[in-house]
């Protein structure tokens, strides 16, 4: 466990040193949120009982969307781990006596951490204090704020189990950017990104809810202003559980068939 | 005219070079293809779902919007395709390669542009053809002469646009060495939100966008002329007048140029 402690450290600490990436990254996502909350402003101004959820609810979704932006997308994941697999550099990584899952498992997380501790600020301070019903604004309630933690570190982790898919199908591909976009304009779609998932219509909803990638962002940013319901809620966290003991099961069985299959690339 | 023949001779060469050096990579090529295809279209489907529930939008109805998102969606793709050299310029910088580009005898233009094609944008611009056909079947415009110019026009103006923004996006290279990625917001975030007629956004977002960088003039004006809602032999030229934003653009460039500073070894 402590090795891969040290990966995290190494990968965190890393992440930390592109500050000005960062600011410019800040930037991009307060344009994105201003812009956002306008569309859904426009359609809500025509007919405001056509809204699902409450408009500054629907602030605070795209709000904590934009400020976690770096916990749950999937185009980001680590090129630098599928180079290693297109240019064989990987041979290095398998000699040593560590677990590869665990340690792409542990950098990930660190990565999308550092990268988020770096962005989430700025937003989360002034995002507040817009306007009624264009900010975030308080969550429903204690209970709600815990469980919204709860549910976004879960998120998290189900989002990490999810590119690790992604990563451990690129030895068997060796065409990892096809994959790569394949996979997260799908995701970006299930997930709640393009628009939160109370707004497609009621049968697909059952639907997309059932699937893992509702158990990412979707779960956490609805919790925090209280627009589920109990029921809702426990179901929500239970599947998120589910799905990220499915997905790690699922990576680890496909990254032990692939450690023996594997033919590594280059000279 | 000597000059300019021989230039586009040379970036046809260019074309013919990288697009039979993709073609080595069939399965890589269909899979971007396919991928750029899905990523345009889950944007689409973003519209589609919000007009289940919607039935307009500050007066645009499904149908109109439909023109608008594909509209602009061909005129991304159509920069990005033709112009997209210019986003990975801060490696040409950054590795000195741009040291080898200064000493040909061609223009520096057509020879960053020639390094870099992509062909792939294909898959978006073959949906937002598909979409724009069904736009057009579905939302009864009556069509004219004028009305078929102002659509071509706002394929040039759009092009035109996008592709300054790419150009002012690689000056700036020149400066900082890294590409600086806020310009996203103005390229990226042009064609994501220019998925929606700009006036939807509100007055001041509406007068940015036709003094400071002319996105209303390619969508938002001459959309409002094919849709008959404003009369006047202005708004079908309006796109064509967008092109005056390739002029700050081409002189930063020349700035940059004659600032440019060698990082290579």
């Amino acid at each position: 466990m402590k090795k891969y402690l040290s990966f995290f450290q190494l990968e965190f600490t890393m992440g930390l040193q592109y500050r000005i990436a960062a600011l410019a990254g800040v930037i991009t996502q307060f344009f994105w949120g201003f812009m956002e909350i306008m569309i859904f402003y426009a359609f809500y101004q025509g007919e405001p009982s056509a809204f699902p959820m409450s408009f500054s609810a629907t602030a605070t979704y795209i709000w904590l969307q934009q400020a976690f932006f770096h916990f749950f997308i999937v185009w980001n994941i680590d090129n630098e781990i599928l180079d290693s697999i297109v240019t064989g550099n990987i041979a290095y990584q398998l000699c040593r006596p560590i677990n590869i899952y665990n340690m792409w498992f542990f950098k990930a997380i660190a990565s999308r951490v550092s990268r988020t501790l770096l962005r989430c600020f700025p937003i989360l301070v002034t995002a507040p204090l817009l306007p009624s019903p264009y900010g975030i604004s308080a969550p429903a309630s204690c209970f709600h704020f815990l469980l919204f933690l709860l549910t976004l570190l879960l998120g998290l982790l189900v989002t990490v189990s999810f590119c690790m898919l992604i990563y451990v199908m690129a030895f068997f591909t060796i065409s990892p950017q096809g994959l790569r976009i394949l996979f997260s304009s799908i995701t970006e779609f299930f997930t709640g990104a393009m628009i939160p998932l109370p707004f497609f219509p009621e049968k697909m909803q059952k639907i997309m809810e059932l699937l893992p990638f509702a158990a990412m962002q979707n779960v956490a940013l609805r919790i925090y202003s209280g627009s589920m319901t109990s029921y809702e809620m426990q179901k929500a966290i239970i599947l998120q559980i589910f799905w990220l003991f499915m997905l790690i099961m699922i990576g680890k069985l496909l990254c032990r068939f692939a450690e023996k299959k594997i033919t590594i690339q280059g000279s | 005219m000597k000059k300019i023949k021989n230039s586009i001779q040379i970036y046809l060469h260019y074309l013919s070079i990288t697009i039979r050096c993709m073609m080595q990579y069939k399965t890589s090529f269909f899979l971007t293809l396919i991928g750029q295809f899905l990523t345009s279209f889950s944007a689409f489907l973003g519209i589609f779902f919000m007009f289940q529930r919607f039935s307009k939008v500050k007066g645009f109805t499904y149908h109109e919007v439909l023109l608008c998102f594909s509209i602009v969606l061909l005129e991304f793709s159509l920069a990005e395709m033709f112009a997209r050299g210019f986003d990975s310029f801060s490696v040409i910088v950054k590795t000195g390669e741009f040291d080898r580009i200064l000493v040909r005898p061609q223009n520096e233009i057509i020879q960053v542009l020639g390094s870099r094609f992509e062909l792939t944008r294909i898959g978006k611009i073959f949906q937002a053809i598909l979409i724009f056909i069904y736009g057009i079947l579905k939302s009864e415009v009556a069509w004219n002469l004028t009305k078929v110019m102002t659509v071509i026009f706002m394929l040039i103006g759009g092009t035109a646009v996008f592709s300054a923004l790419f150009l002012i996006y690689a000056s700036l290279c020149f400066f900082t060495l890294d590409g600086l990625e806020f310009i996203n917001v103005f390229t990226d975030g042009g064609n994501e939100f220019g998925r929606y007629p700009i006036g939807i956004y509100g007055k001041k977002v509406l007068l940015f966008s036709t003094f400071f960088i002319p996105y209303a003039l390619i969508q938002y004006y001459p959309l409002l002329y094919i849709l008959g809602r404003r009369e006047g032999i202005l708004y079908p030229i309006l796109p064509l007048l967008a092109c005056w934003f390739l002029l700050p653009a081409f002189l930063l460039w020349k700035f940059g140029v004659k600032h440019y500073q060698s990082s290579g070894s």
